[in-house]
């Protein structure tokens, strides 16, 4: 099993504490209404997650701000999008 | 931060920094906006450097750009589960000056081409996200941003916000970006001694080595790998469509940790330490998904519009070269003292069309669908070729003619007869 937090580690973040940059609009929507859950499998940087219930949890603190999650929310379009604030978010060294 | 400008440029990547680069330079009054902490650390890519469309706008800039390598060789490897097989051209010619592309780390070039800028008399402000463009009807005419205070207002708004191409969006300009469109890249940058590179990749100096790969590496999914030696690290990545990743269940960070694994790679990352793990959307749609790219008041240019020539894997020129002649177009308008509506801005569009970016985009226009709903290009006909290749080159006592008739059978098996004439059409249809 691949742990993405340990490549995460190697990445420079300056997270907005209490300021997530991207929202889940109706978190009903995912638990019940979302079969597929493509998120859960298809963020490069594994942010979001499904519990026992169903309902899929979304930490951004990772995030590398790719927007894929964006993008393949296609039948829902249940993902509020947004850059991070001026200077927050992923800091890349190289890129 | 309410002055008016000639223009806004937002984005400071390859096409936000040759825009703003170009205008400033013929005298216009141009703000950048940033969201990055300096220009450059947002921003993600393989990363090749084509010298052409650099030296049109900065002739000399090998003087002090941050350079990696200049690539003096290109493999191509199709691989299976075992083995690769590949072409490789390498020439000493391409280590005479000047060279003719290099291996760039972003973060490092595109700060240095932020200073260029900023010397050329563009005003550039970081930490900084635009949120929304300002309209007067139809008309562009500012940007609101994430400072106090922060509405800012010019004649023209030039978007280089990149693939995600939010600000357009918002606005209406085009729709959101499909799966099918986009290709998803991850990447690691796994650092190594110098002269390990210079051994283990046969080059010496400044001399790199580029290896394209396809293959099983993408699991069945339509995409490619790399691995392109920086000075002191090489980045190795792979990406697939994003319709595809939706479809296989892989995750995209398993898939470049199994394509690390793979006999023919794993020698040569190691010993080398990972000190980043990144990824990027690359607009691949082509010809036929570039949406409207000026309006009253705006135009779009790089990734934001769609620019990335996926056969070739060609982007960051076609940046530099949409960001060149969108600057060209407004500094024209400007000298004219014609207003920048849809009418006017036109003329981008057009100067686009003669350009090699619209001509090799349409010459490929037909290769993201064709590739799209034929699997086989990525997933039998490497399996095929190594078989192939193995066949041929094990030497077991059976004769040569028994060989090619097994081999021919394989071939004609998975595809048949009518299905390899046709793929070969294909393939003619979709690059000729």
């Amino acid at each position: 099993m691949i742990r993405i937090e340990e490549k995460l580690f190697q990445n420079r973040y300056r997270v907005d504490a209490g300021r997530s940059h991207i929202e889940i609009a109706d978190a009903n929507v995912c638990a019940v209404q979302c079969k597929e859950k493509f998120c859960t499998f298809c963020c490069p940087a594994g942010c979001y997650s499904e519990d026992n219930a169903g309902r899929v949890t979304l930490i951004t603190d990772g995030c590398l701000e790719c927007g894929t999650c964006r993008v393949i929310c296609t039948e829902h379009r249940n993902v509020r999008w947004e850059y991070p604030r001026g200077g927050y978010g992923i800091l890349f060294k190289f890129g | 931060m309410s002055e008016h400008f000639d223009a806004i440029v937002v984005g400071a990547g390859p096409a936000g920094n040759t825009a703003a680069y170009t205008m400033a330079k013929a005298g216009l009054k141009v703000l950048q906006i940033e969201r990055g902490e300096y220009s450059g650390s947002k921003n993600v890519q393989g990363a090749i450097l084509y010298s052409d469309a650099l030296e049109r706008v900065i002739p000399d800039f090998r003087e002090d750009a941050p350079l990696e390598r200049h690539i003096i060789e290109q493999r191509v490897w199709v691989l299976d589960d075992e083995s690769y097989l590949g072409g490789t051209y390498r020439s000493a010619d391409f280590s005479k000056p000047p060279h003719n592309r290099y291996t760039i780390i972003r973060s490092q070039f595109d700060r240095w081409f932020s200073q260029k800028v900023r010397d050329a008399g563009a005003l550039v402000v970081c930490e900084t996200t635009v949120l929304d463009l300002h309209m007067d009807g139809r008309q562009v005419v500012g940007v609101r941003t994430d400072r106090e205070n922060g509405s800012v207002y010019a004649d023209v708004v030039i978007l280089a916000d990149g693939v995600n191409s939010l600000l357009a969006r918002k606005a209406g300009f085009h729709e959101e970006l499909k799966p099918k469109d986009v290709g998803l890249a991850v990447k690691e940058i796994h650092f190594l001694p110098e002269s390990t590179i210079e051994e283990r990749f046969n080059v010496k100096g400044t001399e790199g080595v580029v290896i394209e790969m396809a293959g099983k590496i993408t699991q069945g999914m339509v995409g490619t790998g790399f691995l392109y030696t920086n000075k002191e690290s090489v980045t190795i990545g792979v990406g697939c469509l994003l319709s595809d990743f939706k479809k296989s269940g892989i995750a995209p960070y398993a898939l470049l940790e199994q394509m690390k694994e793979h006999p023919a790679i794993k020698p040569l990352l190691a010993g080398g330490e990972m000190k980043e793990y990144t990824a990027h959307l690359i607009p691949e749609g082509g010809y036929n998904a570039i949406p409207a790219v000026y309006g009253d008041g705006w135009l779009i240019v790089g990734d934001a519009g769609m620019f990335v020539n996926a056969v070739h894997r060609e982007g960051s020129n076609l940046a530099m070269t949409t960001g060149r002649i969108a600057a060209e177009t407004v500094i024209d308008l400007k000298a004219r003292d014609k207003p920048m509506t849809a009418r006017n801005l036109a003329a981008y569009r057009a100067a686009l069309d003669e350009s090699f970016v619209m001509k090799d985009l349409k010459k490929y226009k037909d290769v993201p669908d064709i590739m799209d709903r034929n699997r086989q290009f990525f997933t039998a006909y490497p399996n095929l070729a190594s078989q192939a290749a193995h066949t041929l080159l094990t030497v077991d006592g059976v004769d040569k003619k028994t060989k090619e008739r097994a081999i021919r059978k394989t071939f004609t098996r998975a595809r048949t007869t009518f299905g390899l004439f046709a793929d070969a059409f294909k393939l003619w249809r979709a690059f000729e």
